[in-house]
């Protein structure tokens, strides 16, 4: 396991941020956080990276206590709210972080991390001059010196407009298929519905809800288009379509279609967090 | 990475981030202007005291007296732009960066918090401590090359300089964990004034001939040694000075200035292990 979660407690004074939150992120799967504001989301994240301890249970990084030297060494990090001094270039700043892990990927490791994030041909830029969008990219290329086995990308997206958003959805692709682990802690729906293995659902430091996408969608009925208009069967699923087809058939109707109807995740996610906003 | 490695790329990283901070660039010109006056000002004193010097050289030497004085007054200006620099080299660096994100990514990186603090440390104390030997060896310069004196002892007084400066480096560090950039700048300068004012007391305590005050003077002196390092730096300036010149020479606010000894270098050096070692452990264990 590339991350095991155990009864994870985090109070700070009299809140409970984690209130007893189990989570475990599998070799090489991409799992989605998901939850309001101030639902512990970035805390468990911090957690994992060793940033803020835990008041109680146990979080393991690749088989190491969090936040030791060496579960460190397998992690790549992106903030929710990060800076880099604007003085440095986009090189400046991977050269700083190839350092401080060690990595040995040199100038050939920097030019493909800005490649996979389209900073390619910002390598001289200042932080200064980039945009938000530039920054938060910039951010992602630093959390993969060094090939991390599990990255924390936490609200990676936030800054990014839709051309950024696809660039990370194929970076997130890229990294799966190279067998790294992704916890991803996001706000936008459907970017966790596309590129997730698994999603998490948090609420007031809880995980309400827990699976794959496809499982969280529960179904909503069948529509079928007959000659009168659409009709709504209303609790049927997928095996209960032969038989609505039969029936209204042997009924003497004329079918054009049928679909099996199946609530969003975040349709999902609202009825899990009770409309929560944090 | 080793430790020392990882030492070295923080302390580079701390370097080239302070080299951009427009303080630095007033800090220079400061400087500048500061040695400029020490400059004029000693040609004049050296220049003016000529006139009403007594003729017998051996009753009270003109040249002995004015270099010393002016010397001392120099030594109290780098002093405090070398408190000035320590302060902000070290300003904001753990809680003032952490609020701002700069300090996350460079935590989560294998390299160890301990490590961090102890680099930021090891490049502020340098800087600062470089820039009073500098300072002190012009001003030095000056005074040999316009009046032609010598102190009594010349590395001395500039190693204490620097092991001051390198104390408030520390206690600069251990307030940036606690304190934001602004709140820490404050409460430093605050301690600094502290610090001096603890000189004070305890020269008016001996000058009052007041056990007292002579011992809150010496006890805060040693809770905060950068003043005493200070003033024993000023008394090695004329420590050998004898006759008349060595009796009426007595520098220092109220002309109290006194040796330290090898127990305030010694409590001064472990002063600033224990207090860097606090801000080690103290940020070792917050939450960022």
């Amino acid at each position: 396991m590339a991350l095991v979660a155990r009864d994870v407690a985090k109070d700070y004074g009299a809140t409970a941020a984690l209130s007893g939150v189990s989570l475990d992120v599998g070799e090489g799967e991409l799992v989605g956080l998901l939850g309001p504001n101030g639902a512990g989301k970035s805390t468990l994240t911090k957690i994992a990276c060793g940033l803020v301890r835990p008041t109680s249970g146990s979080v393991e990084v690749g088989g190491y206590p969090a936040g030791s030297r060496d579960a460190r060494r397998t992690i790549g990090y992106l903030a929710e709210l990060f800076r880099f001094p604007r003085w440095m270039t986009a090189d400046e700043v991977l050269v700083l972080h190839q350092r401080l892990s060690a990595s040995p990927g040199g100038a050939d490791e920097r030019a493909e991390l800005l490649g996979l994030v389209g900073l390619a041909s910002a390598a001289a830029t200042r932080v200064e001059a980039m945009s938000k969008g530039m920054q938060q990219r910039l951010g992602i290329a630093q959390a993969l010196v060094s090939g991390p086995r599990l990255l924390l990308l936490d609200e990676p997206t936030s800054a990014l407009d839709p051309a950024g958003r696809g660039i990370v959805r194929e970076l997130l692709a890229e990294l799966r298929s190279r067998g790294t682990s992704v916890l991803l802690n996001s706000h936008l729906l459907s970017e966790v519905e596309r590129v997730c293995d698994r999603v998490a659902i948090l609420n007031r430091g809880r995980v309400v809800t827990e699976g794959r996408p496809t499982e969280l969608a529960r179904p909503r009925g069948v529509e079928v288009d007959v000659d009168g208009g659409t009709r709504l069967y209303e609790g049927a699923t997928r095996e209960d379509v032969p038989r609505i087809i039969a029936e209204l058939v042997a009924a003497g109707e004329r079918v054009y279609g049928a679909r099996v109807l199946a609530s969003t995740l975040e349709e999902t996610y609202l009825e899990a967090v009770g409309g929560a906003t944090g | 990475m080793t430790g020392a490695g990882a030492v070295l790329v923080i302390v580079a990283y701390a370097l080239r981030e302070s080299l951009r901070r427009r303080v630095f660039l007033v800090v220079l010109v400061l400087t500048l202007g500061f040695l400029a006056l020490y400059g004029v000002g000693t040609y004049f004193a050296f220049r003016d005291v000529k006139s009403f010097a007594p003729p017998d050289k051996n009753i009270l030497d003109p040249t002995a007296f004015t270099g010393a004085t002016v010397l001392g007054l120099a030594m109290f200006a780098t002093l405090f732009l070398g408190a000035v620099v320590a302060i902000f080299l070290t300003l904001g660096v753990v809680r003032g960066d952490a609020e701002a994100g700069l300090l996350q990514p460079i935590v989560v990186r294998p390299i160890g918090r301990q490590t961090i603090v102890l680099a930021r440390l090891a490049g502020a104390a340098a800087v600062a401590a470089a820039y009073v030997l500098v300072v002190y060896a012009i001003a030095l310069a000056i005074t040999v090359a316009v009046g032609g004196w010598v102190p009594d002892h010349v590395v001395g007084p500039a190693l204490g300089l620097a092991l001051a400066v390198v104390t408030i480096a520390a206690i600069s560090l251990l307030a940036s964990v606690f304190m934001s950039a602004t709140a820490q700048g404050i409460a430093v300068f605050m301690v600094f004034g502290t610090g001096l004012t603890a000189g004070l007391l305890d020269q008016i305590g001996r000058a009052l001939n007041s056990d007292s005050l002579h011992a809150i003077g010496r006890v805060a002196t040693w809770l905060l040694p950068f003043d005493g390092l200070y003033q024993a730096g000023l008394h090695a300036l004329i420590s050998d000075t004898t006759g008349l010149t060595g009796f009426v020479l007595q520098l220092g606010p109220f002309g109290g200035a006194e040796g330290a000894g090898a127990l305030l270098v010694l409590w001064a050096l472990a002063y600033t292990a224990l207090v860097a070692g606090g801000a080690a452990l103290a940020f070792s264990r917050r939450d960022l």
